[in-house]
């Protein structure tokens, strides 16, 4: 399974890159290929805030609706409007073209608590 | 996974990147290659599902026709041997028990093919009505059975065996078609649930797996691919075909459905549920199913409300996003006052009040 190392992970399969203040959230190679093909997103709007285990849109594939939980709280600077078109994106480059939101944190200590790739990766192997 | 039930196949899912799921108890794969990718496949080429977990029940004796003609909504003494009929089951409040085919193997000897999560219930209702001269005999365990559908069926299929697949009609089977290297005999029909032409094969549960191994080598050259669940339902639904649970249930008629072709009110026999249906069929239901269409951006979903005025009317029983169409679409149950092509209603997908406008069923038909 492909999880880059310089990224964080959440436990509801998000990452989390860390650019200095704001963080690029997306959902990771293993969470899109549980879901199968990806035929919508829905993000939140530039302005929104995003707060901590809270729901911020949802993914769905052919079959099921998965919400995204806000793996970090903050305000929601940028969103991935390319996803709107090409939800497909999620299945092909869930680490690059199918990025998600960028958030500027509330709180940068709020990394800390997430996982690094190999706890990630324990995590998964454990649920699998 | 260990308490589900697994069907013959089971153990060579994994050999083809089969993903499987919980189905009603049942392990099954929900997808292979892909969802999408082979929906494209069986409406192009050739999709193989594993349908093994399907009921078979088995309906003998010298008044088995009286008794299936009681039981049972559409005309069984229509149909002749080497022929299968979709019909209904009912209660007494014409509410669907299951859907189902019937086949006729020989006189008093018929075999219904039910909803794998309904053969227990089936079986049952069956017994409680029981009549003298018939037996009833949940037999599943005896029959694998398999699905090949899609324009290339045929082709692929006629490779494997000696009798010519063209003389079985739509609706129609063969119940000795041997293919080579497989033992046994099997009923091979033109029958299906994807909208497309193709087989359904059933088999002894020994045999399966060679077969499943021999159509998908003999279908190659044509694209074949194996499928899953996840594309059964998205293939079925564009078709039009109702599913158990969903757009079917005890609390839902046929005619309500509008699957009234298969319910014969004016046949002599009085089956469960005929007063019920005849008033319906009659004076027209309170409700109706209908397609829809997404107006707004969102997918409909099972279970999700349907408003009118800010007020819920009724509620989606089927909705995906169209692998062929392309477009968001549902199906669903609503009074029949507003059940007219071009009216708008409204969809609560989850948080958001998204548009929608009925429009005909269905959605897909093959050229």
């Amino acid at each position: 399974m492909n999880l880059p190392k310089d990224l964080r992970y959440s436990k509801e399969h998000e990452w989390v890159k860390d650019e200095d203040g704001k963080v690029r959230i997306g959902i990771t190679e293993f969470a899109q290929d549980e879901l199968g093909d990806i035929v919508f997103v829905e993000l939140p709007e530039v302005g929104d805030e995003l707060e901590l285990d809270e729901p911020f849109g949802s993914v769905e594939s052919v079959k099921t609706v998965s919400e995204l939980y806000a793996p970090v709280s903050g305000k929601v600077v940028e969103v991935n409007e390319e996803l709107e078109d090409s939800p497909e994106l999620v299945n092909e480059s869930p680490y690059e073209g199918a990025w998600m939101v960028v958030v500027e944190l509330d709180d940068s200590s709020q990394l800390e608590e997430l996982m690094d790739a190999d706890a990630y990766q324990k995590m998964t192997e454990e649920e699998e | 996974m260990s308490e589900l039930k697994q069907t013959p196949l089971y153990p060579v899912y994994k050999e083809y990147g089969g993903k499987t799921i919980d189905f009603g108890g049942w392990a099954l794969p929900v997808q292979f290659a892909g969802i999408k990718e082979e929906h494209h496949t069986t409406r192009e080429k050739a999709g193989l599902f594993d349908v093994s977990h399907m009921g078979e029940i088995a309906v003998k004796g010298e008044n088995s026709e009286d008794f299936l003609q009681k039981m049972v909504t559409n005309n069984v003494s229509k149909i002749k041997n080497g022929q299968a009929q979709y019909t209904f089951m009912c209660n007494e409040q014409g509410g669907v028990i299951d859907d189902f085919l019937i086949y006729k193997l020989d006189e008093n000897d018929y075999l219904l093919v039910v909803n794998a999560a309904n053969t227990e219930k089936d079986f049952n209702w069956l017994k409680q009505h029981q009549i003298n001269g018939v037996e009833v005999d949940n037999v599943s365990h005896e029959y694998a059975q398999l699905a090949l559908q899609g324009p290339k069926a045929e082709q692929i299929l006629q490779k494997l065996t000696e009798t010519n697949l063209k003389e079985i009609k739509f609706f129609r089977f063969d119940d000795s078609v041997e293919f080579h290297g497989i033992d046994g005999k099997t009923i091979v029909s033109r029958t299906g649930y994807t909208g497309e032409d193709g087989f359904e094969i059933y088999l002894p549960t020994t045999s399966v797996i060679d077969l499943w191994k021999a159509i998908l080598e003999a279908g190659q050259e044509e694209g074949i691919q194996p499928v899953g669940l996840g594309a059964r339902d998205t293939l079925r639904f564009e078709a039009g075909l109702a599913l158990y649970g969903q757009d079917l249930s005890e609390e839902i008629s046929p005619i309500e459905a509008g699957l009234g072709f298969a319910v014969k009110t004016d046949k002599e026999t009085d089956f469960i549920g005929k007063e019920a249906l005849t008033e319906q069929k009659n004076k027209g239901a309170s409700r109706k199913l209908v397609g829809f269409e997404m107006l707004d951006k969102g997918i409909p979903r099972h279970g999700y409300d349907v408003l009118k005025n800010e007020e819920t009317i009724g509620h989606v029983t089927s909705g995906t996003q169209s692998p062929t169409l392309g477009k968001n679409l549902g199906t669903a149950l609503i009074p029949s006052e507003f059940a007219h092509e071009g009216e708008e209603i409204d969809i609560q997908v989850r948080k958001k009040t998204l548009k929608a406008k009925i429009i005909p069923t269905p959605f897909y038909k093959r050229k």
